[in-house]
């Protein structure tokens, strides 16, 4: 039986450490472990752009996926396959904790590992942050890696 | 960068050199720029609204009000079926979370409107109660109701027949539907018809799209601060637009885009307030709307010159029928050009049946126009316009009777007119641009040299005075419309096709609301 275990990860510290726990969670699961890898771009369709920024949106998103990829998602990819172990990554764009625990349902992932952010200010306090929203709201275990 | 630098120093030091000068040499500059710029254009003004033989009639204004009843009538009048749909469609109801990243329905809404909503809403709105009396209002909601067929049929095809390049980036509106469409269909003349097009839309984004503008944020910003030469707003608006449009400091567009939908909202929900305050008013305001609307109740030339302010201020408004904005709806991602039609169509109906009706009933019960208490009539002044309490005019007008209700509201709304009036710009600045590069090819020489123009453009529409101004935005903006609204009828079998496929695949099922696919 294969166990799939999401993974925030966004190039960050608090990313970095929710890699190492998955990593170790991984290593004690077996062979049969695969984590999911999840960068997402955080973007709404609801902001407002100008009509310049509209026009060129495609080619940003591009840009914005290929970096992601690049600086991200590739790396870690290496890392894990140095260590032998399986693991795949995507790019999304969105809210975080609703990507993150849309995907653990539709590949009944056995866990969602996150870090604790840092994230402080007003928009923190007013709306939560993505570990505390998706605490609120997964319907799969979550793991928030201090 | 070397070039940029040099063109802004020398705005800049322009500016410095001119502020210097002595107060009578400054307004000995803007009866230059006004006489000029009146002697120029008013050929063309006289053109684009010469009457119908044997009327007052302009034959531009009937053109635009049949363009809008042919569309209605031939897709059923689907602005009044379809709402619904359009608003699930703006909610992302029939989004794939795929396409997350891209330009969503909604985006492409708010940028359009954030074009639109502005200084017709608020000073275009005045002027037409001023000229026309509150009968135009009537006829402007009507103009509003009808030309969200036109904006249906403008941005389906603008999405249908757009460019879009091997580096994702997006390119759309008349000049390439009327000129793709019109080859795909066999129809002969449409790269003339194109161009024709492309000529207006530089126009009018040189004239309502930037003129008009800067004309009445200088109006505004003197009711506030005192009078002072237009010349100066429009040194000082030229910087900011050029470091925006040719400096690429996209931060400034950036702060201007998140601040105009709050300015939006408060200017709704002071109107808003002002009507509740006098809720008593509002059916005697109405009242007077329907006996205006086919009466004049004493407006120069009666019915007719309340229909005529009604139709033009609300074209101007809202820009259906035009064409600019098939250029702003079509970098939504989308593979069913029609939804961008269904979207498009609530922009009419937010700018100018909720808004400028909003506009106008608040000038309308602050008692702004003066009327004769014998006869009910209202009273006008040498000019031909109805006599205002304070003897304002245009956005001055709006402000005066928002004024009456709330002391601080003119300083709020004069920061909202140069909100406005600078997104506005910006907006019209990629409009024109997107219509000289189609003209002149895409090269840096060729954007640079539109982006210069345009910002000579906002000194001259600062520094000359209201009439020649309104004349030519108006007669700019009227123009495309006569290049797009041919093109829309030879290309509206096109969207019929496109809107019956549509239809017949939501009823079978085949297009459901994407939380229902699993």
């Amino acid at each position: 039986m294969s166990a799939t275990i999401i993974v925030g990860v966004d190039g960050s510290e608090a990313g970095n450490r929710a890699l190492s726990y998955a990593k170790r969670l991984a290593t004690l699961i077996g062979s049969e472990c695969e984590l999911q890898l999840i960068c997402v771009v955080e973007w709404s369709p609801y902001t407002f752009q100008t009509t310049e920024e509209n026009a060129l949106r495609k080619k940003q998103k591009h840009i914005e996926t290929q970096n992601a990829q690049e600086r991200v998602i590739n790396p870690a990819l290496d890392s894990l396959k140095e260590e032998g172990i399986k693991a795949s990554g995507t790019v999304k764009f969105g809210k975080a904790a609703t990507i993150l625990n849309n995907i653990a349902v539709e590949s009944n992932a056995e866990q969602i590992v996150v870090a604790r952010s840092t994230e402080q200010g007003l928009s923190a306090r007013v709306f939560g942050s993505v570990t505390a929203s998706l605490v609120m709201s997964a319907n799969v275990p979550v793991t928030v890696v201090s | 960068m070397k070039r940029f630098t040099y063109l802004f120093s020398a705005i800049t030091a322009l500016a410095l050199f001119s502020l210097s000068t002595s107060a009578q040499a400054a307004e000995g500059i803007d009866a230059v720029v006004n006489e000029i710029f009146g002697n120029a254009t008013g050929w063309f003004v006289s053109l684009i609204f010469a009457p119908l033989p044997g009327t007052n009639f302009p034959w531009i204004v009937l053109w635009l009000v049949t363009g809008a009843s042919v569309f209605t009538l031939y897709f059923g009048f689907i602005q009044f079926r379809s709402i619904g749909h359009s608003i699930a469609l703006v909610k992302g109801d029939y989004s794939d979370p795929n396409d997350a990243g891209e330009v969503s329905h909604f985006q492409a809404l708010a940028t359009a409107l954030s074009g639109t909503v502005g200084l017709g809403n608020i000073a275009g709105v005045a002027v037409a109660v001023s000229i026309g009396g509150p009968g135009a209002t009537f006829w402007m909601i009507l103009a509003g109701l009808m030309g969200m067929a036109s904006k249906f049929t403008e941005c389906t095809l603008g999405v249908k027949y757009r460019n879009e390049y091997k580096d994702g980036s997006v390119s759309g509106g008349p000049m390439y539907y009327i000129s793709k469409g019109f080859a795909e269909r066999g129809i002969p003349g449409g790269k003339l018809l194109a161009g024709l097009f492309a000529v207006f839309c530089i126009l009018g984004a040189l004239g309502g799209g930037n003129m008009f503008q800067a004309n009445q944020a200088h109006a505004q910003i003197t009711q506030v601060v005192g009078n002072y030469p237009g010349w100066i707003t429009g040194i000082i608006f030229a910087a900011l637009v050029f470091v925006v449009i040719v400096g690429g400091i996209k931060s400034i567009a950036r702060v201007t885009d998140k601040i105009v939908p709050l300015m939006g909202i408060l200017y709704v929900g002071a109107a808003v307030v002002i009507l509740l305050v006098n809720a008593d008013k509002i059916g005697w305001a109405f009242g007077q709307i329907f006996e205006g609307a086919f009466t004049g109740l004493g407006v120069a030339g009666g019915l007719v010159g309340a229909l005529i302010q009604g139709f033009k201020r609300a074209a101007f408004s809202n820009e259906a029928g035009v064409g600019s904005a098939a250029i702003a709806h079509s970098a939504v991602q989308t593979n069913e050009p029609i939804t961008e039609g269904y979207v498009s169509l609530l922009e009419p109906f937010i700018d100018t049946v909720v808004i400028c009706t909003m506009t106008a009933l608040v000038i309308i019960i602050t008692g702004q126009l003066m009327q004769d208490p014998a006869t009910g009539l209202y009273i006008l002044n040498e000019s031909g316009s109805i006599m205002t309490a304070d003897g304002s005019s245009g956005v001055a007008l709006t402000s005066a009777a928002f004024g009456s209700a709330f002391s601080w509201f003119p300083i709020l709304l004069a920061v909202a007119v140069i909100m406005f009036a600078f997104s506005t710009m910006i907006s019209w600045s990629y409009y024109g641009l997107k219509a000289w590069t189609y003209l002149f090819g895409e090269s840096e020489k060729a954007e640079l040299t539109f982006k210069i123009i345009f910002c000579v453009f906002v000194v001259i529409g600062a520094a000359a005075n209201l009439g020649p101004v309104i004349d030519f935005s108006d007669a700019a903006i009227f123009a495309m419309a006569v290049a797009n609204i041919i093109g829309l009828y030879f290309l509206m079998p096109i969207v019929k096709k496109e809107l019956l496929s549509y239809q017949k695949r939501l009823k079978s099922g085949e297009i459901i609301k994407f939380k229902d696919r699993h």
